[in-house]
């Protein structure tokens, strides 16, 4: 396993290991809504491997990332569906 | 050539003699023996590492032996690997689009392999969209990310012989494995596990898998009805088709087998056949110069996939070999394979009715069965209901809807992969031949 690196969740700083993937990361810190759907239903992984487009938040300012397809690194920066008026639909 | 591509800077055009879309066992077959037979070879992938799904890894020591020894193999073959990469777009003169993080290219090939792998098939039911109602496979792949589930209430259900390695690796994490699910009847197991004798390696790994959660039942002929909670999973019904009960659930890991990925294909005009690209005995597609391998060309495995990739690659490079009876006898057997795969697992006819009018069918665009008609075209569902048209681009409702209503697979369009727009615009521009409109829609957009 890598080292430990931190990234910010929503504001919060999460310790995970370094490569681990986003959403595996995002999992373990409790985030229920990944993304919010256009009805407005939080939404999670389902497929972990970029074909469902369900684990898509916003990283280091850059919107609708695939939290499955993205190793962990440090400092890096995540809003989630379940950050207060973060990850709108398109 | 536009402005935003010479602003930007960062498409690169690669030539080479192969490209290999996909980096799972087929891909990196069909890369490593193509450059060992003297191809400078380029493959294409979406992962953070080769591996794909079933090899994937965050280091090496995670992986069987097998693995290992194809990873080595890829690494000293002198294949060009892009990691992190989605193909947007692909012509049958072998010009391939990809997106990546930091930018674009265009690969030039003589020759191209599709390894596309595939993706889960998901059966809609009710409450499937709340989150950690995941797949099988999903959960698989979040797993070996490093999620944790150590204590956690899991279920594992659906159907395919995935269900084991994702159930033993769940009681290996520590989970509470609840339940585990096959929705095919004990017969049609039976007459699985009797066809396996020519693959002795796939019943000891059944066995081994079995061991590792063997206190908890492995029920045949069962399935998920619904999943209920406040925001997330917490309740989840199951049923053996006579009676029904439920169990508390932190984790529901439920999907119905796999479907070959075959948008590339599509994409490109090769000839696919219920839902199979349809190959020659040199995995040659039905366009000069374009082959496929692995899961695309019919669901079977990374041992059958290998196989295929051997060939592909060998047939890709122009070398001989790739007529080789060995590699050939394997490949028939690997037919049958997937053809007793198929038959043994099809998803039963009870699950096309599990989904109620308020079940979303569509994730993306959020459409509910109640607004759609089975007695519609693919076209008109699309026109009315927006259904597949989201970032997935019906990579998850397509094959339900195909279930659901043997609906066929709508036309695949690029930009394939939902990139970036301005991805897209850098790799756009630089395709030559069929661009002309595009350059002003992508660019719009």
């Amino acid at each position: 396993m890598g080292e430990s690196v931190e990234i910010v969740v929503d504001g919060e700083r999460v310790r995970v290991s370094e490569g681990m993937t986003l959403a595996s990361a995002l999992m373990d810190a409790g985030v229920i809504a990944f993304r919010v759907s256009v009805s407005g239903a939080p939404r999670a992984p389902i497929c972990g491997m970029g074909s469902c487009f369900e684990c898509r938040v916003t990283v280091n300012g850059r919107q609708h990332q695939r939290s499955c397809l993205i190793p962990c690194a440090e400092g890096m920066v995540v809003e989630t569906g379940s950050g207060a008026g973060r990850g709108d639909a398109e | 050539m536009s402005g935003a591509a010479r602003e930007n800077g960062a498409t690169a055009v690669i030539e080479c003699d192969v490209a290999v879309v996909g980096g799972g066992p087929a891909g990196i077959a069909a890369a490593a023996r193509a450059a060992e037979s003297g191809a400078k070879v380029v493959m294409v992938d979406q992962g953070m590492r080769p591996g794909g799904q079933v090899w994937r890894h965050r280091d090496t020591s995670d992986l069987p032996r097998l693995a290992r020894s194809w990873l080595d193999r890829l690494n000293r073959s002198g294949a060009r690997c892009l990691p992190m990469a989605t193909v947007t777009d692909a012509t049958s003169d072998c010009v391939v689009s990809v997106a990546h993080r930091d930018g674009s290219a265009t690969v030039r090939a003589g020759a191209l392999v599709i390894a596309t792998g595939a993706r889960e098939l998901f059966i809609p039911y009710p409450g499937w969209t709340l989150p950690f109602a995941m797949g099988i496979g999903g959960a698989q792949a979040l797993l070996k990310g490093g999620m944790r589930v150590t204590g956690k209430r899991v279920i594992v259900a659906g159907s395919g012989p995935l269900i084991l390695p994702v159930a033993a690796a769940m009681a290996r994490a520590g989970a509470r494995l609840t339940a585990v699910l096959e929705q095919a009847p004990a017969a049609a197991l039976a007459g699985f596990a009797r066809t396996l004798w020519r693959h002795p390696s796939k019943l000891a790994d059944g066995a081994r898998y079995r061991s590792a959660f063997a206190r908890t039942p492995y029920r045949t002929g069962s399935w998920v009805v619904r999943a209920e909670g406040e925001g997330r999973v917490e309740r989840v019904t199951l049923t053996d088709g006579r009676r029904s009960w439920s169990e508390e659930c932190d984790l529901l890991c439920c999907s119905y087998g796999l479907v070959p990925n075959v948008d590339l294909a599509l994409l490109l005009g090769c000839a696919v056949d219920e839902g199979r690209v349809v190959v020659d005995p040199s995995q040659r597609t039905s366009l000069p110069r374009i082959y496929a391998a692995g899961e695309p060309t019919g669901v079977a495995g990374e041992l059958a996939a290998l196989t295929e990739g051997e060939i592909a690659g060998l047939a890709a490079a122009g070398d001989a070999r790739a007529a080789d009876r060995s590699l050939a006898r394997a490949r028939q057997r690997w037919r049958a394979f997937a053809e007793q795969l198929a038959l043994s697992f099809r998803p039963r006819r009870e699950l096309r009715d599990l989904a109620d009018r308020d079940t979303i069918i569509c994730r993306c665009e959020d459409v509910p069965l109640s607004r759609l008609d089975p007695s519609w075209s693919v076209r008109q569902a699309k026109l009315y209901t927006r259904i597949g048209m989201g970032p997935c681009q019906a990579g998850v409702c397509g094959p339900a809807c195909h279930f659901l209503y043997s609906w066929p697979q709508g036309r695949v369009r690029p930009p394939l992969g939902g990139p970036e727009v301005g991805r897209v615009q850098e790799a756009g521009f630089r395709v030559q031949g069929l661009q002309g409109n595009r350059k002003q829609e992508t660019g719009n957009r």
